[in-house]
């Protein structure tokens, strides 16, 4: 090998598993040392302009299709966003009926990114054979019949979102003032009888994530790993009490240390969010504006924050459901206090909120208030400007809508929560690159490693795609200076 | 004897992957699917990459699936690439049946889409305008990203296809009528005609649960703006609804929550334009009985009462709508 033809580029081209397109560049130094490292978003859709000029009610049914693997964190921020165009505050029963749709929508999400993403690395194992990192490898270790329970209450969960929703994929029922339509006592029995079993299977989800990966040393030091470590803000939802909420709160963002940095109400956002664009990628890079953006850097004087499973827990104080509360403890005893800084812990965390989102869809369907008729007024006032905010499962979602008196679009403005996870994920890849490639030493390890520290952010990826059998190999092209191809890292 | 499998390419446009999920929401039954073909390309699932892609020789792929709307330069290689290798081509949910949602960028172009998400919403700090660019040097490295289009297309205006498999996403059970035709095909090299689509050639008003009268009414009233009685027919209570304008199929599961049909199904086959369709449908049930002798004034007035027609009837099929290319000519929107 000649000293000219050392590989200086590396290109992961697409990035798979991914809701979206984007790819992975990555570029060595003379030493063969990875100087720096980009993730790249390489599409746009422009919602922000297409949507003007729509009559502001259709919007939680045009918003969805941003993405069909959280469609539900689109229509309930477009409906609370709609709801405060009008001037409206909905009825009690119509607050508790979305709520419900919303908890099976993150136990949906949750769920699928568990089994079929994420957990092949830590059930099967980080290092396991390539082909079995995949959601037969789980079936294959725990057991056919735990398959089988994931496939039942995955659909569960999308029958729940379907009964409120009109569909689980592209739900329609949110309009101005409410929801379209009640349910009636049969519904509610099916969905209670649906609760009860996806309560069991969150404990048994937990259990599952104690006996494979907390009690595998390997797995902890993976997990608390420098490559995977990163000191940022964190930003949640949270109720009066600083405790969880994903459909309804306030705002709290705290430090690396794990203090509030700030509180807001969700239509203070601007205050608090800024948004910087790069040339080199479509999708923005949102920071905490008070703090400033000061480039892909960590630590308490850059604005990057952090959201999804693991930031909200940071962000908040506590889990108001009882079981999902002591897994809560456990996690941060376990993980040496709060905050957990540790990227791959994300995954954990997503676990621990499924549980609480059973349980709390299990209070909720048995709340005397749900099979009320009373779910929907008619707005009066004029319409003028509004804003909509809850957890996606992927982090802190927030849709802005402006309209004319008549009630038609005229801007709206949208920070999406993968996006606002944007820089730490392009902290985190370069950060396990760095780790792994020294002196033009490209190792096999990286694969997997690099998907790891971005997969734990979940970012957007289509969820559930993983269920499909199959071997999953990834290729790495290296490339000389010359930009011929210099070598093929395949598995 | 082990029998004989299919190789099953599943690729995109711009897409929200929600037709990802609806295959998935086959639950069981995704068994029956990939008993009868291997999946060799799936970018959100599997892993391959392009270059696994290009291996193959021409035609050595049997099915390719086509979700999501063309949107880039890259989509634009992808299609062209899969029809090159694949021997059937499906158009799969309703953006690259009809171009779909992301199509209404077709009001729009790329200059107006990065102006509104780089520079004009409030949260974006901008001063400079800096926008994504196709290659960039930053730090002394090269940096591309493909050409954003300033239309979004169906997929069979780029390259030809097969069959069609619409519904946003499309509806399990007619995912489900893929299984048959794949066995069909395995088994004695048949296959359905050229452009067909699976779903069934009946309007969604020949499924509607809810009650007729074919009476006629004199206003239009917005969805929010009135509780419906759950029995009767949208339209004529005043509602927007496309039903008359489309292809039925998806169990009128919108009409099912009471809300009103946006269309997403497309047209069945016998009506060119889903738009003109429907406003020969208003026309129609506002007590106009013959539309074409409308003057351009009524058609106006009529017009006026409804809000934004074209993003109400043409919300899932602009690109491939006529009306596509005249308002765009005219800069009209």
């Amino acid at each position: 090998m000649k000293k000219t033809n050392k590989p200086r580029k590396i290109t992961i081209d697409p990035v798979t598993r991914l809701e979206g397109e984007a790819k992975i560049s990555i570029f060595l130094n003379d030493k063969g040392d990875v100087e720096n490292a980009y993730f790249q978003v390489v599409e746009l859709r422009g919602f922000e302009r297409f949507c003007q000029g729509r009559p502001v009610e259709e919007m939680p049914r045009i918003v969805t299709r941003i993405c069909g693997v959280c469609p539900g964190a689109h229509h309930m921020a477009s409906g609370k966003a709609v709801d405060d165009v009008y001037h409206v505050d909905i009825p009690s029963p119509a607050k508790k009926l979305r709520e419900l749709f919303y908890c099976a929508h993150m136990i949906h999400s949750h769920l699928a990114h568990f089994y079929a993403l994420s957990g092949p690395d830590f059930v099967v194992g980080p290092d396991a054979d390539p082909a079995k990192r995949n959601i037969l490898g789980i079936i294959e270790k725990v057991g056919l019949q735990v398959g089988s329970e994931v496939i039942k209450h995955r659909s569960y969960a999308q029958n729940i979102q379907g009964i409120i929703g009109g569909k689980a994929t592209h739900p329609v029922c949110n309009l101005p003032g409410g929801l379209s339509k009640a349910i009636n006592s049969e519904e509610r029995k099916k969905i209670e009888d649906m609760a009860i079993s996806l309560v069991e299977f969150s404990k048994f989800s937990l259990k599952l994530v104690e006996d494979v990966i907390l009690k595998n040393k390997g797995y902890m030091d993976l997990i608390t790993s420098d490559p995977y470590r990163h000191e940022t803000y964190y930003m949640g939802m949270v109720d009066e009490s600083n405790r969880i909420n994903f459909y309804e709160g306030d705002i709290r963002v705290v430090n690396q240390r794990g203090e509030e940095y700030a509180k807001f109400k969700p239509k203070d956002y601007l205050n608090h969010i800024g948004e910087h664009v790069e040339p080199w990628s479509y999708l923005k890079f949102p920071y905490l504006k008070n703090v400033g953006w000061k480039g892909l850097i960590d630590g308490p004087d850059s604005g990057i924050y952090r959201v999804n499973s693991l930031a909200r827990l940071n962000a908040a104080e506590g889990i108001p459901t009882l079981l999902a509360q002591e897994a809560y403890e456990k996690m941060y005893e376990t993980l040496g206090g709060k905050p957990a800084h540790f990227t791959l812990a994300f995954n954990w965390a997503r676990i621990v909120e499924m549980m609480y989102a059973s349980e709390r869809l299990l209070e909720l369907v048995r709340d005397e208030e749900i099979t009320s008729k009373d779910i929907r007024i008619i707005p009066t006032e004029t319409p003028t400007e509004g804003i909509g905010c809850v957890e996606a499962p992927r982090g802190t979602l927030y849709h802005h809508y402006w309209t004319d008196e008549e009630g038609m679009i005229e801007k709206v403005n949208l920070i999406v929560a993968t996006g606002q996870n944007n820089g730490p994920m392009c902290i985190s890849i370069k950060k396990a690159a760095q780790s792994l490639i020294k002196k033009f030493q490209v190792k096999e390890e990286l694969l997997n490693m690099i998907e790891m520290a971005f997969r734990a952010y979940d970012p957007c990826l289509a969820c559930a795609t993983h269920m499909l059998p199959g071997q999953m190999p990834l290729e790495v092209n290296i490339y000389d200076s010359q930009k011929n191809l210099f070598n093929r890292l395949k598995r | 004897m082990k029998a004989k499998k299919m190789k099953l390419a599943i690729v995109t446009g711009s897409t929200c992957e929600g037709c990802g999920i609806s295959i998935l929401d086959l639950n069981e039954k995704l068994l029956d699917l990939t008993a009868l073909a291997d999946i060799v390309y799936w970018v959100l699932a599997m892993d391959f990459k392009r270059h696994d892609l290009e291996k193959f020789k021409k035609k050595d792929i049997d099915i390719c699936i086509h979700h999501g709307t063309i949107r880039t330069s890259e989509h634009v290689h992808i299609a062209n690439l899969l029809r090159k290798k694949s021997k059937i081509l499906i158009s799969f949910g309703s953006c690259s049946c009809f171009g779909g949602i992301p199509g209404l960028c077709n009001v729009t172009n790329r200059e107006d889409i990065f102006k509104a998400v780089y520079k004009e919403t409030p949260s974006t700090v901008n001063t400079k305008f800096i926008i994504p660019q196709k290659k960039i040097t930053h730090n002394g490295h090269e940096l591309t990203l493909p050409e954003l289009y300033d239309d979004g297309m169906a997929l069979d205006q780029v390259v030809a296809v097969d069959y069609y498999l619409p519904g946003c996403p499309p509806q399990v059970e007619l995912i489900e009528r893929l299984i048959p035709i794949i066995k069909e095909f395995l088994g004695t090299g048949k296959l359905p005609a050229k452009g067909t689509v699976i779903a069934p050639e009946k309007n969604l008003c020949d499924e509607c649960p809810l009650e007729r009268e074919n009476k006629i009414i004199d206003k239009i009233v917005r969805p929010h703006k009135v509780i419906p009685d759950p029995k009767i027919c949208l339209l004529e209570q005043g509602i927007l609804c496309i039903g008359p304008a489309t292809r039925g199929g998806c169990g009128a599961q919108c009409i099912n929550a009471l809300m009103p049909c946006r269309g997403c199904m497309g047209p069945t086959t016998d009506i060119n334009d889903q738009g003109a369709k429907m406003i020969g449908a208003i026309a129609s049930i506002l007590g106009v009985e013959k539309e074409q002798d409308l003057s351009s004034e009524e058609v106006e007035k009529l017009m006026d009462q409804i809000k934004d027609p074209l993003g109400t009837f043409y919300r899932f099929t602009l690109p491939v709508a006529s009306i596509n290319k005249s308002y765009k000519e005219k800069g009209l929107e």
